[in-house]
């Protein structure tokens, strides 16, 4: 098989690789470029701790070829960052609210919080319960990570 | 009241920024230089004799390195956990569908698991049974011991036959509760790297990286010190990580060991679910008697649970449902018989709280019925025969005064508005609305039955600078334990609290310290670091009270510590500055703690005994609506009330607890693993649900701190107990509302639908 040579922008950084056409996104962020802060929890699309932002949009990277990567752009969890270059707001509320236990989920569930409030940023409670249906987290039991997201959502149209 | 700086406040969790960020590093994402990637072959049936097993086929796969089987096995092909009956590698015989019987190294995940998948077992099939009931029946295939019985115990006392003779009610039912998958979002994984020398350094993610040290030791028959285990940052583990993680982890040592060269071995989601550990499935024939005042004179239980085909965790699984089987009340006459059978299925162990959730499920559910014959209201009945301090357990044992159970019956009686609730359950058009309850005592640590490893050490070193390095053998996995146990350091030493990490565990630096399960972190590793920390703080506060009188201040009002400076007669100084100051007078530093739980006793014979040290305790009511047409059960909003002792951090508490609660909820409710003639039919989370954030209850959590003396600032254990109630409150709950009494978990709806049409 010929290998795909591909273009596109991750965590803002242009990027040319000649890959394998049938290599995962979540294999060629997770070994390709050594982003390891993007989980896999399933492979099969059902968990979320493999999502990243595609063009702003949340996707599960397990689903995806990272051929379907080729001039757009990738956000990972590493490439999340707040006004400052320091924390993203989501990073913040999520430790504050203690959303954080065992920490498996938490780069997808920021992920998709944050693909929910650009997307939506007055997003309500059940806007939020419902964007997060597809992020399994078994430690949390999802109180603290809402009011995180609420809270970062507020802070963010203060 | 002792005043105290960190413990007892909601303090920033330590390690919440790298999982935030994404840095931390867990199992899947350690490389090391030269690194290979392990996959392993299972089984394909239930149970077969391997006739050969050949790599021809998977040679091709690029990148094939080699194929790992029990030839490979240096040391003994025994793996130590409680009764010694797994082979890490199956020589003859493979037991479930899903058990590894070899394992495949190759460059990459991708040819690994490619290659794994081309190795061919030839093999014959063997009768097999799948059902623990008739496991235990006479003429059942035997294929464990003589009679399938991976264990048994008794709780023996008073007289229960002339009880049940004399009994103004009686009441019995026969309860069941299918698997639970942990469902920890990361699954099993380690990475063995080959030392020079002949060692052999693990990263794993496990709640028991001692017990990782014993299986690797065991599988490459080298010497403890040669071997050193590093835990990783744990994604969950919830008891899953429990045993099974030294199982993996030797795997991948055997293939480190073989090819010389460091080998990652990551279990994917279907195996995982295919062949970790599971909460057994319990079957439960119960009945209580009671007088015509409402007092319950006597309990009599049968309970089973479904071990699978190697004992594992099983015996101590099964002692503590055995001890906890009649739930928290005073019952002066008791006669309990328990058993763990063996079946070809995946091998089940420890899930949060640990063979109660099934009894407990069985016998708060028959409370209410009970209640309801003798007339009373649950919560009512419940406080007539609620275990107080001063009372005994049916092991024979009296409880001290650490046991705040009535209290919290009270409390979630009256946040929930119970009895106005529970009196006029609502109808509205399909919806039915109803409140149910439930009271649960868990009994902390290892308990006598597990009480030779129910100690842990701490190594608390403080630095030149000022920062304090803490060392423990228990396990963060989520839970929080680094926070927590950083508070009870800071707090001991007087140290500030954002210059104390405690770190993942390293075989090499603590003692066994025992598992990382029951409840017992806190409490073991808080008093250990207690222990280790006490002398170097006398020299600390000594060197600080030196140096304060050197500054010219009045000693006479004493001094004073308090968050990370000391105060003295208007005058003050800093940890930091009197750490320096202790280094310059070259005294001691760093220490040693070691902390072994009181005795405990359990007499095989009748059961009496004092089983634990302490107990925790939860009252739980649950409120639901029930669709009449189609019996699906949402649950609304749960009321919880703790006595876990002193709590340490109340926002992780909080955190704990929601989340107890949700996986009990989430069990009793949806999670419904399906076996067909010894073949799990749906390991992913397509077709096993868990519950998700349109699931989530309303919470409302109260703690109530009853101080137990021996407990690290007065603490007991807060992990499991939130779970363990929720599954019976649920039933009670949809009894209350339709009428329907749902006798086995999952609750589904179409059990749900079933008992409504039996009307
Ligand atoms: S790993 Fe992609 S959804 Fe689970
Ligand atoms: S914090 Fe562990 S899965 Fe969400």
């Amino acid at each position: 098989m010929r290998p795909f040579a591909l273009k596109c922008k991750v965590n803002g950084l242009a990027i040319e690789r000649e890959i394998p056409s049938s290599r995962s996104l979540l294999d060629f962020i997770r070994e390709d470029l050594g982003l390891k802060g993007t989980k896999e929890g399933c492979g099969e699309g059902e968990c979320g701790a493999c999502l990243v932002l595609l063009d702003g949009k949340a996707v599960n990277s397990c689903l995806m070829m990272a051929v379907q990567l080729h001039g757009k752009e990738l956000v990972t969890i590493e490439g999340l960052k707040g006004r400052d270059g320091g924390l993203h707001a989501l990073q913040k509320t999520f430790m504050e609210e203690g959303a954080v236990q065992c920490g498996f989920c938490t780069p997808g569930l920021i992920i998709a919080s944050e693909a929910l409030l650009r997307r939506k940023p007055d997003a309500t409670l059940e806007d939020i319960k419902q964007e997060l249906t597809g992020n399994l987290c078994r430690c949390t039991g999802y109180e603290k990570v809402l009011s995180a997201v609420e809270k970062a959502r507020d802070n963010r149209n203060a | 009241m002792e005043k105290l700086s960190y413990v007892g406040k909601s303090l920033p969790r330590k390690d919440a920024e790298i999982k935030a960020t994404g840095a931390a590093q867990y199992a899947a994402d350690r490389d090391f230089a030269g690194m290979l990637h392990a996959a392993a072959v299972r089984s394909p049936r239930p149970r077969i004799k391997i006739l050969s097993i050949s790599d021809a086929k998977a040679r091709k796969v690029p990148g094939y390195v080699t194929l790992v089987t029990y030839r490979d096995i240096k040391g003994v092909n025994k793996w130590p956990v409680v009764m010694q009956d797994y082979p890490f590698l199956p020589e003859r015989e493979a037991r479930f569908a899903g058990e590894t019987v070899a394992l495949v190294v190759a460059d990459t995940a991708r040819a690994a698991r490619k290659a794994a998948a081309l190795v061919e077992i030839k093999y014959r099939e063997l009768p097999y049974v799948d059902d623990p009931l008739k496991a235990l029946e006479k003429g059942a295939v035997k294929i464990y011991g003589r009679d399938n019985v991976i264990s048994s115990f008794v709780i023996k006392r008073g007289a229960v036959d002339e009880a049940f003779r004399k009994a103004a009610f009686t009441v019995e039912g026969e309860f069941s509760t299918n698997y639970q998958v942990h469902a920890y979002l990361e699954t099993q994984g380690s990475v063995a790297v080959p030392e020079a020398g002949g060692g052999m350094t693990v990263h794993s993610t496990t709640q028991c990286p001692f017990y990782v040290l014993d299986a690797v030791s065991a599988a490459l028959g080298i010497p403890y010190h040669k071997v050193k285990i590093l835990q990783t940052v744990t994604g969950g583990g919830f008891g899953g990580k429990e045993d099974v993680p030294a199982l993996v982890a030797s795997h991948a040592a055997l293939c480190a060991a073989k090819t010389g060269r460091p080998v990652k071995l990551i279990y994917g989601r279907k195996e995982d679910f295919q062949s970790m550990s599971k909460r057994h499935p319990g079957w439960a024939r119960v009945s209580y008697a009671a007088d015509k005042n409402g007092k319950i004179t006597a309990c009599r239980v049968k309970y089973v649970l479904d071990g699978g085909a190697y004992s594992t965790l099983s015996p101590i699984v099964l002692w503590r449902g055995t001890v906890h089987a009649a739930g928290p009340y005073k019952i002066p006459n008791v006669g309990i018989e328990t058993f763990a059978a063996a079946t070809n299925k995946v091998p089940a162990g420890a899930f949060r709280g640990f063979g109660q959730p099934q009894i407990c499920f069985a016998q708060e559910s028959l409370i209410d019925e009970l209640a309801e014959k003798a007339g009373l209201d649950p919560v009512r009945f419940r406080l007539k025969n609620l275990l107080e301090p001063g009372d005994r357990t049916v092991t024979g044992q009296r409880l001290k005064s650490s046991c705040g159970l009535s209290e919290l019956v009270q409390a979630v009686r009256s946040r929930s508005g119970w009895d106005k609730k529970a009196a006029t359950p609502q109808v509205r058009g399909d919806i039915a609305t109803g409140i149910g309850f439930s009271a649960v005592y868990y009994g902390v640590g290892l308990g006598a039955k597990g009480r030779y490893l129910d100690r842990a050490g701490a190594l608390v070193n403080v630095y030149k600078d000022g920062s304090v390095g803490v060392n423990v053998g228990n396990a963060e996995m989520g839970q929080g334990a680094l926070t927590v146990l950083a508070q009870i350091a800071a707090e001991t030493l007087n140290a500030p609290y954002a210059g104390v990490r405690v770190e993942e565990v390293d075989s090499s630096k603590v003692p066994d310290s025992g598992p990382t399960v029951a409840s017992r972190t806190t409490l073991m590793s808080g008093n250990a670091i207690i222990e280790a920390a006490t002398p170097i703080r006398e020299r600390v506060f000594k060197t600080a009270h030196s140096m304060l009188t050197g500054l010219g201040a009045d000693p006479s009002g004493g001094m004073t510590a308090a968050g990370g400076v000391f105060s003295m007669g208007g005058r003050s100084v800093a940890f930091k500055a009197v750490v320096a100051e202790c280094w310059n007078r070259r005294l001691k530093m760093a220490e040693q703690g070691w902390y072994a739980a009181p005795r405990t006793t359990f007499r095989l014979r009748d059961g009496q005994g004092d089983a634990y040290g302490v107990y925790s305790y939860s009252a739980d009511a649950a409120e639901v609506e029930v669709d009449l047409k189609t019996g699906v059960t949402r649950v609304k909003k749960i009321w919880a009330a703790y006595d876990v002792g002193k709590i340490v951090n109340p926002r992780l508490a909080l955190g704990q607890a929601q989340g107890g609660i949700l996986q009990g909820m989430s069990w009793a409710l949806y999670e419904n693993l399906v076996y067909k003639n010894g073949i799990m039919v749906n390991p992913n989370f397509t077709d096993y649900v868990i519950a998700t954030t349109a699931d989530k209850p309303e919470y409302d959590i109260t703690f109530i701190e009853k101080p137990y003396a021996e407990g690290p600032y007065r603490a007991k254990g807060m992990g499991e107990v939130p779970l363990i109630g929720v599954a019976p409150a649920v039933a009670n709950a949809i009894k209350n509302a339709c009428g329907a009494r749902v006798k086995s978990v999952p609750l589904l709806p179409e059990k749900v639908w079933k008992e409504l049409k039996k009307g």
